[in-house]
């Protein structure tokens, strides 16, 4: 799998994209009372970046630094990001619910470092052989490669069609 | 193959955690390993389960796998306050009737209270629940964890998760607490040492003389903020305080589990909890905490006592023995919310809601209340909250221009009475 687009990155109000959580990706606002993921997409990421929505092209990657995704369970966190037209996410680490839920919903997450990784940078990801390239300042980043469950999840179409496909789970 | 007597001290070199797992995959399973478990009860809220229906209508199937083992719990934005949440209670009461499982509706309480209370869960089970602080079990000698919907959905199917082993990080609390400082404000002090990361993915022992003298409410508080530090789950040893506990509720036929003694962990802390005074975490992470002395004083508008976190019995005890006689800074809005019916009721019965109210609270249905920011206390903008729950992030009561400080029911009553943070000890004999 590759995946092509440009680096989207945050400041947080302490002026870091560490500890990036689910009430930044999609606030409680309307976790509770959306129940359209296509409108949920529009407010994703808003408290950091009110005009980031209306930026995203098709394809685009968000990139963070520490412990991306903690707090809730919510899974209209990746839902909102994969409605948002965003292809991964890059960031040194991520909270571990966000981690499973973005890999059953289909959305790949990318663990590495990311400092050396700008905004508006057009990276090229290439998921089984585990390489980053940044083709705007022309270097390579290698990453872990990720877990054989996970890129079946993926090759699936996420945790829904792995279980229709399989009839139930099927890691080994 | 795995077997029972395992569950004592062993030549095995397992963790607590590594033998649960072992036992609901049927093999010896160690850290890092992936593996297909069992798993005991799963359950959804009112802001996960809207997803839990539609990944198992897509999935294909009409019948969960045991419907005694199964539940969705209203209390997340219970009573409604929106038409939105409200077709959503409505599908969920469609689902459940559908499905035969079981339903808590408005007003029984938070998840996080009655699942334990209500004796689903027992020592030795692995739960799975689509809300976070499902790790609060672990205070129950089990494994709990919160995972998303799509996941809590293929449990309730298929009866099984899959699950990595996690590493083992052990905390141990040496001392005694001192008066004025509770399990909460140990948490906080812990959380504030390894960090909001500290233990990503990794699960969590608490143990030591400063946990074995707290009660199970307040080992659950310390088991529940185990997420904080990022860990999938926090546990704790068994002991005849939780034998007597699941006596009274009946609970019978658990498998309570010990780690061995030459279990592998990834770390061991050790503290001194007679050292550690009352705790607030400040604005805008949980991991931002300073001891009472450093922040007392700072100007409070609202004050919450309720949460999965500080909203039982024994929280709302402390927090009315200190107010009993006095009356809430007119300055703040003081907003108490029961964590379930039960408690609701004997809060009544004892006359602390009688005190809440008379000192000048607004005393809410049980549920989470104004902890997730969707009714019931939404702060306005620029204003300081202290709140006995669990998570202080920006926006999270609702308004991403109001600032949450967290402490313990005693710090938190305390400050309502004062219109700024103050420290419990002064109020304590
Ligand atoms: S009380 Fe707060 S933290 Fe606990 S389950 Fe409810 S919303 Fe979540």
């Amino acid at each position: 799998m590759i995946l092509e687009g440009n680096a989207h990155r945050f400041i947080k109000p302490d002026g870091n994209d560490n500890d990036i959580n689910t009430d930044y990706v999609i606030s409680g606002r309307y976790k509770f009372q959306c129940e359209d993921y296509n409108e949920l997409a529009t407010h994703v990421m808003e408290d950091l970046d009110s005009n980031f929505y209306k930026n995203i092209k098709k394809g685009d990657i968000i990139v963070a630094g520490k412990n991306f995704g903690c707090g809730s369970s919510r899974e209209q966190a990746p839902i909102a990001i994969i409605y948002a037209g965003i292809s991964c996410i890059i960031a040194k680490s991520f909270a571990r619910i966000f981690f499973r839920n973005s890999f059953n919903k289909g959305l790949p997450l990318i663990e590495c470092d990311t400092d050396k990784i700008e905004k508006g940078d057009k990276l090229n990801v290439d998921l089984e052989k585990g390489i980053i390239k940044n083709l705007t300042k022309n270097f390579d980043i290698k990453f872990n490669a990720i877990p054989p469950l996970m890129l079946k999840l993926l090759h699936d179409g996420g945790l829904v069609n792995h279980f229709k496909k399989n009839k139930g789970f099927n890691i080994d | 193959m795995w077997n029972d007597d395992n569950n004592k001290k062993s030549a095995l070199g397992l963790t607590m955690v590594e033998k649960i797992l072992s036992r609901h995959a049927g093999k010896i399973v160690k850290k890092g390993e992936i593996c297909i478990a069992d798993i005991d009860f799963a359950f959804g809220q009112d802001g996960t389960s809207s997803v839990i229906i539609d990944s198992f209508r897509e999935m294909g199937v009409e019948k969960v796998f045991d419907k005694n083992k199964c539940a969705i719990i209203l209390d997340h934005s219970c009573p409604s306050p929106i038409v939105g949440v409200s077709n959503i209670h409505k599908k969920i009461r469609e689902f459940v009737k559908e499905t035969g499982i079981i339903l808590h509706d408005i007003g029984d309480g938070v998840c996080h209270e009655l699942v334990p209370a209500k004796g689903y869960v027992k020592p030795g089970d692995l739960v799975l629940g689509a809300d976070s602080h499902t790790c609060t079990y672990g205070a129950l000698n089990m494994c709990s964890t919160g995972m998303g919907s799509t996941d809590v959905a293929a449990a309730m199917i298929a009866g099984k998760t899959w699950l990595k082993v996690p590493e083992t990080i052990k905390f141990i609390a040496n001392g005694k607490l001192k008066k004025g400082v509770y399990s909460k404000d140990l948490i906080l002090y812990l959380i504030g040492q390894v960090s909001a990361d500290g233990a990503t993915y990794k699960a969590c022992e608490y143990t030591g003389e400063a946990i074995d003298d707290l009660s199970i409410e307040a080992r659950m508080t310390i088991c529940n903020m185990a997420i904080e530090m990022g860990a999938k789950f926090g546990i704790m040893n068994f002991d005849k305080k939780l034998e007597t506990w699941l006596e009274k509720k009946g609970i019978k036929d658990y498998k309570k589990v010990e780690s061995d003694d030459n279990a592998e962990y990834l770390k061991i802390y050790e503290y001194d909890a007679s050292s550690i005074t009352p705790m607030v975490a400040m604005p805008h992470t949980v991991d931002n905490v300073a001891s009472i002395n450093d922040v007392k004083g700072t100007h409070i508008d609202e004050a919450y006592l309720g949460t999965c976190t500080n909203g039982r019995i024994e929280d709302l005890t402390i927090a009315a023995n200190i107010l009993k006689g006095k009356k809430i800074n007119k300055n703040v809005r003081f907003i108490v919310a029961p964590a379930s019916r039960e408690i609701y009721l004997e809060a009544m019965e004892k006359g602390l809601i009688k005190i809440f109210v008379e000192a000048g609270a607004a005393v809410v249905s049980p549920g989470c209340g104004c902890c997730v920011g969707t009714h019931n206390g939404v702060p306005s903008d620029g204003e300081n909250v202290i709140s006995t729950a669990n998570r202080n992030f920006k926006g999270r009561m609702g308004n991403n221009k109001a600032f949450i400080h967290l402490a313990s029911p005693a710090t938190v009553v305390s400050s309502a009475i004062e219109g700024k943070i103050a420290d419990p000890r002064e109020y304590l004999d």
